[in-house]
Formats: C-alpha cells, sequence, structure tokens
C-alpha cells in the first residue's frame, strides 16, 4: 500500500509538471479582432483601454438604461469587436421617400423593442417601412474615419459616366451640431459627407456613438440629450469624457489582419475578386490624410469598400430611407475581417445588412442593382474559381 | 473605519483566549468527524476553543494562496491571495438556548459579511428554533463551505454562480433532526428576507442570483415585502453517505410602492439536489450538488437574462496515502477531482431553435495533504471553458492554485 501511495505521488508530480506547460495558448494577433493598432504611444494605450472598458461596460437600470432599449451594452451587439447576431438585431423605421423621418415623435428612427420591468417596450407605428439591422464589426474604423473627404469625391461616379453600371455615390446629409469637421470637410447645400452605418448616415465616429448610446440603450448624453422613451431631455446617462474615451478606442482599434496571403489559391482569388469587379466597389487599397493620432497619419490600408452608396437592386430594397439614401442604396460594407466573422456570430455567417445571406456565396448572389454585372460575372466562375475567391475572402 | 474596530476588538478576543491556552481551563474541541452529522449541522460542528468556566467559544478559518492563471494565452502573472478570514463565536447562554456568529473578511477586510448570527432554542432534537441571520438552506455547500473542509480552492462554480454561497438572510424558521440506528433524518424550514431585482439587472450580464448580495440594505429590507421561504430534508445514512433536497424561493421584485401596483409579482426558485458518500473499502468520498433555478424574467426584457439555469459539481476524493511525518498521527494525502458545469441561461432565443450559450464548464485535479482533518494543503490546477450568450468559441482559462485552509 505505501509503495502504491509513493508510486503514485511521483506520477502524480510528474503530471502536474507536464502540465505546467498546458494552459489555453494566445490565439495569433491575425486571428482575432479586437487589440489596438501597434504604435500608439503609452497615453493613446491608456486611453484606448479606458474605451475598450465603456465598450464593454454593462448599463443597469440604475445607470439609466432604458426605459426602452434594444441591448445594455456596445460589446452585446459588436461582440469582440466583430459582427452581431440576429438576437441583438434592431429595426429602424421611417418612410419611403428622403423627406426626412417622419416617425421622429413616435419613437423613430429605432425600435426599443425590449423595456426595463414595469415598461412598456416601443411598437411599431402604422405606416412606417422598417429595415432590420445586424450589427457589423467595428474594427479598423479609424483609417476609414481619416480618409479625406476628396479621396471619397474622387471615387464616386453618380452618373456612371465610365459606362460600367457601377455609379456610387457620396451621401450628402445633415449633421448633428456637436460634431466637429474633419479638415478639408466638403459641403454642399448645407449638407456633409457622411460615411458610417450600413446607409452612411452617420457624419463620424462620435455621431454614431452618441447615436448609439442613445438609440441602442436609451442612455443620453450631453450630445444625444434627449431621452428616446420620453423624447424629452433628461441628464446625461454617460459622461461626455466617456463617449470621447469609446470614440478614441474605435479610432484606434486595429485594421483586421489578412491569413494565408501566399496561399496559391487566395493570390488567384483576390485576382478573380478585380476580374469580375468586385473591387470597383469593395476597392483594396484607401489612404489616410492627416490625423492627430500619429499612426493613423497618411497609411495606406486595405478596407475593401469605398464608403460610397450603391443601388443594390429590389431585392435589398427595403423600403426605408435614411438622410439621403434611397431605399435601395446601401453603403459598400467593409470586407476586411469578413473571415473572422464567424467567431462572433455563433459560428455561422449572418452577412449583409440584415443578416440574411448564411455564407460568403449567398451574400454575393443577392448582389443586385449596380452590382448585377459583377454578380453574374462570379456566376459563370468554374467551381474551382468560385472556391478559390471564396477562400481569398474568407482570408480577409 | 468601524471594520477596523470590529477586525481589531476581535483580533484581541482571539490572542487573549489564545495567550491563555497555558491556563490548563482552556480547552480545543475538534469537530466532529463521527458520522451523526448532516451537512445541516456544519455550523455548529467547527472547531472551537472554549474554557470549561466561561459558555463562550470561539473559531474560525482562515484561506491563502498563490494562484497563476492564463486566460486565452494572456496572464496577469502570479497573485498571491488572502481569500478568507472567517470567525465563529458560539456561546450556550442558557440550558436549550446557544448563539454562534461567523464572521467573515474576504479578501483582506475588501468585503465583511456577518454570514451568520443566530439564536437556537431547543425544544425538543426535532424542533428548534432559529432567528437571526440563517444561512438558507439550499444545496449542501452553502451551510457546509468551511474553507478547510474541502480539497479545493476555488469554490464549487454552482454554488457561487447560481447558489450565492454564502447566501444568508434576516429570517427565523425552525430545524430538527431525529435518528434511528443507521438513518439520521434532518429538516430545516425557514422564512426570510429574499432576492431583489438585481438578479435580472447586474453588470454581469446575466441572470445572477449572487447580485443581491450587494444590496446593502437586504439585512433590514425585504424588496418585494414578501417573505421567501427556504427548506431543506436530509438523510443519511451513517455507513453510505447522505442526500438532501432543498428548495429556496418567493418574490423577488418591487411589486408594489405606496400601495400602487408597479408589475405583476415576479418569483424566482431554486431547487437543489446534494450527495456525499463514501464508497466502501477503497474509501473514495463523492460529494456533489445540482442546481436549478427558474426566475420569472419579464417577456419585454432582454434575453440576456436567462429565465432558466442550471448546474452541478461533483467532487470525488480519494485518500491515497498515510505519512506519518512529523509523527502526525492523522495525515492523509489525497487525489481529488472536480467537475463544474453552469449553464446561465437554459433554452433557445425567442421565435428561434438556437441554443443559447452562457455556459461554463470546468474540471480541477487535486493533490492534497492534510496534516490533521483541520488544515489541508492543496495543489490544484483548474481548467474552464466558458462559452458567451451566443456559443462563439469557448474562452479558455487555465490557472494553477496552490494553497492551504485551516481551523485555527
Ligand atoms: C443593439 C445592438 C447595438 C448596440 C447596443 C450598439 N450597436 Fe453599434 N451598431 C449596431 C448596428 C445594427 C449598426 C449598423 C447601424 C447603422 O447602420 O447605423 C451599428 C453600427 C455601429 C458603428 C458603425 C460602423 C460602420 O462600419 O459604419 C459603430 C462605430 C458602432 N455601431 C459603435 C457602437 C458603440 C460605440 C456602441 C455603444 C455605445 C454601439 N455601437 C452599440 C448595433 C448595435
Ligand atoms: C456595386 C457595388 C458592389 C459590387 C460590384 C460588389 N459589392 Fe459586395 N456589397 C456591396 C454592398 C452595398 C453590400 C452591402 C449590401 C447589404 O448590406 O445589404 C455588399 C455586401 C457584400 C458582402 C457581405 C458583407 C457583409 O459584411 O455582410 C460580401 C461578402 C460581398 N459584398 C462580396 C462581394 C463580391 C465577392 C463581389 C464581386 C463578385 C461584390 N461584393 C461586388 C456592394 C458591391
Amino acid at each position: 500500500m505505501k509503495n502504491i501511495g509513493f508510486l503514485s505521488v511521483i506520477i502524480l508530480g510528474m503530471i502536474f509538471v507536464s502540465c505546467s506547460k498546458l494552459g489555453p495558448i494566445e490565439p495569433l494577433e491575425e486571428d482575432v479582432l479586437d487589440g489596438p493598432i501597434d504604435g500608439l504611444n503609452s497615453t493613446e494605450l491608456s486611453e484606448f483601454l479606458k474605451g475598450d472598458e465603456a465598450f464593454a461596460d454593462v448599463f443597469t437600470v440604475n445607470e439609466g438604461l432604458g426605459p426602452v432599449f434594444v441591448a445594455n451594452q456596445c460589446a452585446a451587439c459588436h461582440i469582440g469587436d466583430g459582427k452581431g447576431t440576429e438576437f441583438v438585431m434592431f429595426t429602424r423605421f421611417g418612410q419611403s421617400d428622403t423627406s426626412g423621418n417622419q416617425f421622429l415623435n413616435q419613437g423613430g428612427p429605432q425600435l426599443q423593442h425590449k423595456a426595463i420591468p414595469g415598461y412598456s417596450p416601443e411598437v411599431l407605428p402604422s405606416g412606417a417601412t422598417t429595415t432590420d439591422l445586424v450589427a457589423p464589426a467595428v474594427t479598423g474604423l479609424g483609417y476609414l474615419d481619416a480618409v479625406s473627404d476628396a479621396d471619397l469625391l474622387a471615387l464616386e461616379d453618380p452618373n456612371d459616366v465610365d459606362g460600367d453600371g457601377i455609379s456610387g455615390r457620396v451621401h450628402w446629409n445633415m449633421i448633428p451640431g456637436y460634431v466637429t469637421l474633419r479638415p478639408g470637410s466638403v459641403t454642399l447645400n448645407g449638407r456633409y459627407i457622411s460615411r458610417f452605418g450600413k446607409k452612411a448616415a452617420a457624419y463620424d465616429l462620435l455621431a454614431q456613438t452618441a447615436g448609439a448610446y442613445n438609440q441602442d440603450m436609451g442612455i443620453t448624453s450631453v450630445f444625444e440629450p434627449i431621452d428616446p422613451f420620453s423624447g424629452l431631455p433628461v441628464e446625461p446617462e454617460v459622461d461626455e469624457s466617456v463617449v470621447h474615451q469609446v470614440v478614441f478606442y474605435l479610432k484606434t482599434l486595429k485594421a483586421p489582419i489578412q491569413r494565408n496571403q501566399d496561399d496559391p489559391d487566395v493570390i488567384a482569388g483576390k485576382n478573380l475578386f478585380t476580374q469580375v469587379s468586385c473591387v470597383k466597389c469593395h476597392v483594396d487599397v484607401m489612404q489616410t490624410s492627416y490625423s492627430p493620432i500619429s499612426v493613423l497619419s497618411f497609411q495606406e490600408f486595405y478596407p475593401y469598400t469605398d464608403l460610397l452608396l450603391h443601388d443594390m437592386g429590389p431585392g435589398l430594397d427595403d423600403n426605408y430611407t435614411e438622410g439621403n439614401a434611397l431605399t435601395s442604396e446601401w453603403r459598400t460594407p467593409a470586407l476586411w475581417g469578413l473571415g473572422l466573422s464567424k467567431v462572433s456570430q455563433g459560428g455561422q455567417y449572418l452577412l449583409m445588412h440584415d443578416g440574411r445571406a448564411k455564407s460568403i456565396e449567398e451574400a454575393i448572389l443577392l448582389h443586385g442593382g449596380e452590382a448585377d454585372q459583377s454578380r453574374q460575372q462570379y456566376e459563370q466562375l468554374s467551381d474551382t474559381e468560385k472556391a478559390q475567391l471564396i477562400k481569398f475572402l474568407e482570408s480577409l | 473605519m468601524y471594520r477596523r474596530v470590529i477586525l481589531v476588538s476581535l483580533f484581541i478576543l482571539m490572542c487573549n483566549l489564545v495567550l491563555a491556552q497555558k491556563d490548563t481551563g482552556f480547552f480545543k474541541v475538534p469537530y466532529d468527524t463521527s458520522t451523526s452529522k448532516l451537512n445541516m449541522d456544519a455550523v455548529y460542528n467547527r472547531p472551537f476553543l472554549t474554557h470549561k468556566k466561561v459558555p463562550v467559544a470561539v473559531g474560525g478559518y482562515l484561506e491563502a494562496n498563490s494562484i497563476y492563471t492564463i486566460n486565452d494565452g494572456i496572464t496577469d502573472g502570479l497573485s498571491f491571495q488572502a481569500r478568507r478570514l472567517t470567525l465563529f463565536l458560539s456561546s450556550s447562554i442558557k440550558n436549550r438556548l446557544k448563539f454562534l456568529t461567523e464572521l467573515e473578511f474576504e479578501d483582506g477586510t475588501k468585503e465583511i459579511a456577518i454570514e451568520f448570527a443566530a439564536l437556537d432554542l431547543t425544544i425538543h432534537p426535532l424542533l428548534n428554533f432559529r432567528g437571526g441571520i440563517i444561512m438558507n438552506p439550499i444545496g449542501a455547500f452553502n451551510q457546509n463551505h468551511d474553507g478547510p473542509k474541502w480539497e479545493f480552492v476555488e469554490r464549487p462554480d454552482v454554488s457561487t454562480g447560481i447558489v450565492p454561497a454564502t447566501w444568508s438572510n434576516a429570517g427565523f424558521g425552525i430545524y430538527g433532526k431525529t435518528n434511528k440506528n443507521n438513518w439520521v433524518f434532518g429538516y430545516e424550514l425557514y422564512v426570510s428576507n429574499g432576492f431583489d431585482d438585481r438578479i435580472i439587472d447586474n453588470e454581469e450580464n446575466k441572470t445572477y442570483l449572487p447580485a443581491s448580495k450587494d444590496t446593502e440594505e437586504r439585512f433590514e429590507e425585504n424588496n418585494s415585502g414578501l417573505p421567501m421561504i427556504s427548506g431543506k430534508v436530509a438523510i443519511k445514512n451513517r455507513k453510505f453517505g447522505e442526500i438532501g433536497l432543498s428548495y429556496m424561493g418567493g418574490v423577488y421584485n418591487k411589486f408594489e410602492a405606496d400601495g400602487l401596483m408597479l408589475d405583476k409579482k415576479r418569483r424566482v426558485d431554486v431547487a437543489a439536489f446534494d450527495l456525499n458518500f463514501t464508497i466502501p473499502k477503497i474509501n473514495t468520498n463523492i460529494i456533489g450538488e445540482a442546481v436549478y433555478a427558474y426566475i420569472d424574467v419579464p417577456g419585454s426584457y432582454t434575453q440576456q437574462f436567462g429565465e432558466s439555469q442550471w448546474g452541478m459539481f461533483v467532487d470525488f476524493v480519494q485518500p491515497v496515502y498515510r505519512p506519518k511525518w512529523f509523527k502526525w498521527e492523522n495525515s492523509t494525502l489525497n487525489l481529488a477531482m472536480r467537475f463544474d458545469y453552469v449553464d446561465w441561461n437554459m433554452g433557445m432565443f425567442n421565435g428561434t431553435t438556437t441554443l443559447i450559450g452562457d455556459n461554463l464548464m470546468a474540471i480541477t485535479p487535486a493533490v492534497s495533504f492534510r496534516p490533521s482533518p483541520q488544515t489541508v494543503f492543496r495543489l490544484n490546477y483548474r481548467y474552464s471553458w466558458q462559452k458567451d450568450i451566443v456559443n462563439n468559441p469557448a474562452a479558455l482559462s487555465s490557472s494553477w492554485i496552490f494553497g492551504f485552509s485551516t481551523y485555527f
């Protein structure tokens, strides 16, 4: 008995020693979306960390959640800074013309379909048209924010002068009074070029963030002081400085890193991506202009978007307008990080604005309107070529 | 400030008693490892230091450890933790009347809690009154939670993630026990304050019963205004082991204010099954508990907060060796293994067939050495898999934990 005991102690000791090397290994930087841009200085890093915390902060009733809301945390929808799921999808409502949202006094533009205990959630007013939106990833947004208006204007072709069937236009929209114009901001009849959101209705990350606090969580700020439930201004429920920290965080989240770049299929897929004109909207290379965050200044980056609105045809037409974006118009989503979508969407793909596409191929086949020709070109590819193109997209 | 005062005065009291131990009047009552005790006896079944002429006994335990954790490949390094210092003070006030209190200092003096402070009046072994701050008898761990009794540094996940161990409340009730041949039977029944709205409104972002522990007013005010009922029956065969069935439930929300109905009454109901037995001959001790909780969450609230949850843990403890080092008579070396599972949000997302995640699984192999039943040195390796609400790939975590826990 004694010997057996001794032996088991020794064996156990050996197991423990060998286990000490066990333990989860750190995922490669390219396999996760979160994390800061390389090269931030220590002040910037600490601001990033504060923003990271605020992004993950769960709002409770005491902290001002609701009374009506959609979710209680930025990170509940943008899980791991990636895309969201159907479970936290939200509905916007409005009208089919561009006369402005007529339902602002009836709870518009967003349906807060959840309520804290003791309150009733909002219901859709009759006569409103709607769109369902799945949360996009929020990575690399600092780069997109730092692209100059001039660059976007150079990309657009509203009258399809080059005759390729792809027009694409910037979204000239009204902006809230609290935003600071970016250097070189261009204006037209009192409107500015906005670029964030699925219909590019938000001018900058401050507008998007203050709007998200307010409409997604029922949290008021100095920027958006009106409580979506009562329609009345209330005390700010999130500090101005916290909103700025979140904006800084969004600006300094790294751009997704491509994987398997040297795989021959990925290289072939990238060529096909150009060949079948995907790249005309999903523009591969862009430049930033000046940014006060020095790592973002004058950088080349690879987002696979042009930040322009495109008519995507009747299949994707939700009969809902936002700002000046027409019912069938959507902003080209950046495709960087596409291959990592599943990791935040519960192991599946939920692509396009409302997550209706359950695979990359399905997403491509839903392209219509300006993208009709490109889709047809895709359909004519051989099976091997299609697989190569998809492998390339998954590497992003 | 008042915390310091409590701490210092208790300390002085302890020191006096310990120093005075040279005086022959003091003696140590070890805890009873015999077989007639049930989990419900745990509060009184602890080693105490007492004096023949004084009807007061004191005791306590300390838990300290070092921990090295890796979360998804990233570690914050090595930490040393003094998790708990718990002090008990009991007194036999008069024949049939006794008092016991348990004070716990967690993580230094960060959290000070009165885990138990009750007066017991014995009318008959089958009928005792107890009132004060009582431990709700849900599962076995909540009442029998002293560090030195366990081979694992971490408390079971179900006992800290569903049952808010140590969960005690102001309340009163009755309990009793009877023996026949090899059988022991016990029951407990209490009414007490209960949970509050925090269980579905907290930073954990999940239905989380322990969130109510943060409510400072909970010993003076019952959030719902309706008593929570908790009760347990346990039966033990001295040769084999004990099983227990327990329940705790009541309305948790403030459904009424100033006589106005604000919401309907929303209940939380928790049921638990616990067992503790030893396989004869090979002496493997198996301890486990399974808990199910149902919480009435408003339908229009976010599904982030689940309506039903369950969890369990099982410990296997195998004594393998009785080293006779330093003339320690009763020392044992054990190999042990714990399995933990908790699902904070059972079921599917509304209107879908997609399962909700929000669960945790862990295994913890361990080696423990007990110089005596009252002191344990333990080395644990814990590996856990935690899934978020939409079942994304699990967050992985591993910890090496080495520490001790001892009654004093
Ligand atoms: C209820 C889910 C939900 C919550 C909560 C939420 N978002 Fe979003 N987010 C979305 C959706 C859906 C969109 C697309 C909306 C649009 O078109 O305007 C979006 C868009 C964005 C964008 C624009 C990204 C782009 O590529 O243009 C940013 C930035 C953003 N959210 C940041 C935040 C921040 C910061 C918070 C917390 C303050 C937050 N979100 C909270 C769902 C959510
Ligand atoms: C005319 C511009 C245009 C062209 C050409 C185009 N796309 Fe798109 N693409 C878009 C827009 C706009 C969306 C968003 C539609 C929506 O959200 O409903 C989109 C969405 C996608 C998505 C889903 C992204 C997501 O995050 O949900 C993928 C994948 C995609 N495109 C791939 C391609 C591929 C591959 C091609 C070439 C075969 C292509 N696109 C050609 C404009 C275009």
